[in-house]
């Protein structure tokens, strides 16, 4: 992963307008996203937003404490890149049609999975790091990308071995 | 109120009572009606402004003059957009403050109905906190919630924005059953500001202090905030460091002591502003580097290193990275750093007298001046503030709006008690003075309250007048009246080649004496230097309603020393008569 992006994870309150809060604080500040996830913690009174963050011309300390000024932001880290786990999840629609076995090499080098077949098309789901998803993108391209969407990256803290 | 609140209007004055507020600034309407139905009984003083952005600025003043939070109270919709810019304000100079605004009904929220707006989007990013109650027994908790915010930590102002449903006792959806929120009720996971500072910090601090050659103490609105004026005075006497106070600062150290600098910054004094420059330490308590103080940035005390105290630990290294940033309670952190001195011992302190001489040298060469005023000409502002100043108790509170008078009344006043400079710093708001002024007084009655005007600004609050006068408030006004936005005219002289665009206001319109005496307020033109002082004595010896003295001062007076905007502090400019003695 390049430096340029950084990870950043948020606990905060499950309540209304918590989002907002968030993103009218990137907005106010002139900070950068690059990816956002959100959804409700194991524990349901919080959630947990993922970020990326472009540290190129946002300075990355004042990006968490200005966060954590937020009265609803309950927790927060910064994720050494080296020391966790990220996935991202992107569907995509790709156009196959004459090229429908060279396509599903990819797919089976890939590992990824065809969930949906047309006439002309084939729309397939991958989960894996940022980098490796870039990677799938830039050789699908070629057969043709109708639709393409992927969810912004989460990321848990490495386990100790 | 004696029997226990059974609706949400109820319980709302009542935690409001229970918060000790005494008095609160307000407008009702159409949305907030349910609840000033329940005020009527209630012990809290209620004071009926003329237009709701006077109420947000009167709880400022009151914020400020008491160290309490100050509370306004107005109804939805274009109630809640008038009291933005003081929400604004108060966020911008860290006023504790608690606004209570009126909402359509729940059901009614999202639909545009009449008076609809939405409150808590708006000032998201002017509060420090906001709540939309949506249940009627939420209210004693969300309102301890909203009083803890706003006072605690970093202080700011908190919105609590409620629907008429839940507080109106026709509507079943505001029963209740009332209970006395305590600390423990609060939901406040994300919420626990730090207080204590890290005595490791703190004993390295004390260490780099000890070491330094060229200290200053360069003290922000914090210290006040945190009540630590006294702590300071010690601090500082301890040590025997030079100690400048920004704007946000004057008398959180008295003007009148010999390490006492005054104001760094665009309009500061040489010697302040200089001081700084050439520090080898800059111990920064409860300031934030703003760009008033430092001028432009890579420039700033270059060769100084940074001890950074604040409670927002966001401020330590936004604007200049620190050697030491300690998170923290300025009173506490001071206490901290008082005793880590004295464990360094006495001697331990190095060779200063030649940076105290150094300093007392530019205090010499370059003290404040004016000319006096040629006869027939106009007012100097300078010589009005100067007689304001020596004709009025030490402890009177000034308020000030945003501007040239500001400025005047920052460098020439001599602020010996804390709490006593009211103004609007961060933001700059115009017409912040009058209803600052009656906020203030409204919670300091005994104490002598004067607002410094000028004459752009009085015209955009002046109507809170007719508040003072009705509610029995009694202001002195000091409404230094030179017929322009003097400040803007001064930048468009000395940086737009004196094209003076839209900022002549008018010599002869409004009629000040006509228009103050409209108000109820005694009303007094001075024109000659001579009518000045027994002009301020008459003011002050009226105390049964409110008094505005216009002053008729000379717009061609402009606002020395200066530091150009986008310049370094070390391109000031003094006044034209020093400007010779600059090396």
């Amino acid at each position: 992963m390049s430096e340029r992006w950084r990870t950043i994870v948020t606990t905060v309150e499950n309540k209304p307008g918590v989002l907002a809060r968030v993103a009218s604080l990137f907005s106010r500040r002139g900070y950068n996203i690059h990816s956002l996830a959100v959804a409700p913690a194991s524990d349901e009174r919080f959630s947990r937003i993922t970020f990326t963050v472009d540290v190129e011309g946002t300075p990355l300390d004042q990006v968490v404490k200005q966060l954590n000024k937020l009265i609803n932001v309950v927790e927060i880290h910064e994720l050494d890149p080296d020391q966790s786990v990220e996935r991202e999840l992107m569907l995509v629609t790709v156009r196959s049609d004459g090229r429908r076995r060279e396509l599903m090499e990819i797919v089976e080098e890939f590992q990824a999975f065809v969930l949906n077949e047309g006439e002309e098309c084939v729309m397939l789901s991958w989960s894996a790091r940022p980098v490796r998803l870039d990677e799938l993108e830039q050789r699908l391209r070629p057969f043709g990308i109708v639709e393409l969407q992927r969810t912004g990256r989460v990321a848990l803290p490495s386990l100790d071995r | 109120m004696s029997s226990n609140p059974t609706n949400g209007g109820e319980a709302l004055v009542r935690s409001l009572e229970m918060q000790g507020v005494d008095v609160m600034f307000g407008l009702p309407g159409g949305a907030i009606l349910p609840v000033y139905d329940s005020i009527i009984e209630s012990s809290i003083r209620h004071v009926l402004v003329r237009h709701e952005q006077g109420a947000g600025h009167m709880a400022e003043g009151y914020a400020h003059a008491t160290g309490r939070p100050g509370v306004a109270m107005v109804t939805s919709g274009p109630a809640a957009t008038n009291i933005v810019t003081p929400l604004c304000d108060a966020y911008l100079d860290s006023v504790p403050m608690v606004c209570i605004t009126g909402q359509v009904p729940l059901a009614a929220i999202g639909t545009d109905a009449f008076q609809e707006c939405d409150t808590t989007g708006i000032t998201m990013a002017v509060t420090k906190h906001n709540f939309l109650v949506t249940d009627a027994q939420d209210i004693p908790r969300i309102i301890h919630e909203a009083f803890h915010i706003a006072t605690t930590g970093r202080p700011g102002p908190v919105l609590v924005d409620i629907p008429k449903d839940i507080v109106d006792p026709a509507n079943p959806r505001s029963k209740m059953s009332w209970y006395e929120p305590t600390d423990a009720d609060m939901e406040l996971p994300g919420y626990a500001p730090l207080t204590a500072g890290d005595p490791a910090l703190i004993g390295e601090a004390a260490k780099l202090i000890a070491s330094a050659e060229r200290p200053v103490l360069y003290v922000g609105g914090g210290v006040l905030k945190a009540r630590a004026a006294e702590a300071l005075l010690e601090l500082a006497e301890l040590l025997q460091i030079p100690v400048v106070t920004t704007l946000m600062a004057r008398g959180a150290f008295p003007d009148r002591h010999e390490l006492c600098l005054g104001m760094p910054g665009m309009h500061g004094n040489y010697t302040a502003v200089t001081a700084m420059q050439q520090a080898d330490l800059l111990v920064s308590l409860g300031a934030r580097f703003d760009d008033r103080v430092t001028g432009k940035l890579d420039g700033f005390a270059p060769d100084a290193k940074i001890i950074h105290v604040d409670i927002d630990p966001a401020e330590l290294g936004k604007v200049r990275q620190y050697n030491v940033g300690i998170q923290g309670d300025c009173r506490l952190v001071i206490e901290e750093l008082i005793t880590a001195t004295r464990a360094l011992g006495a001697d331990a302190q190095a060779e200063r007298t030649q940076w105290r001489s150094m300093v007392s040298g530019w205090q010499e060469k370059f003290p404040l001046v004016y000319q006096d005023s040629a006869p027939g000409d106009r007012l100097k502002p300078q010589f009005v503030i100067e007689q304001l100043r020596d004709n009025n108790p030490a402890d009177t509170i000034l308020a000030s709006g945003v501007g040239q008078h500001q400025m005047y009344a920052s460098q020439y006043w001599k602020f010996d008690h804390p709490y006593t400079w009211i103004n609007s710093g961060g933001l700059g708001t115009m017409g912040f003075s009058i209803p600052a002024a009656i906020g203030a007084k409204a919670g300091m009655p005994d104490r002598r309250v004067w607002a410094v005007d000028g004459d752009g600004c009085f015209q955009m609050t002046a109507q809170e007048l007719v508040t003072a006068t009705v509610e029995n408030i009694p202001i002195k006004v000091a409404l230094l009246n030179n017929s322009y936005l003097g400040m803007v005219r001064q930048w468009q002289e000395m940086f737009y080649d004196e094209r003076f665009s839209e900022v002549h206001l008018s010599d002869t319109c409004p009629d000040y004496v006509k228009w103050a005496e409209a108000m109820g307020c005694e009303a007094i033109r001075v024109e000659s230097p001579e009518e000045v002082a027994p002009a301020i004595a008459k003011a002050n010896e009226i105390n049964d309603r409110s008094v505005v003295i216009e002053f008729r001062t000379d717009a061609r007076e402009n606002v020395f020393p200066m530091v150009p905007s986008g310049k370094t502090n070390s391109e000031i400019l003094v006044d034209p008569s020093q400007q010779g003695l600059l090396s």
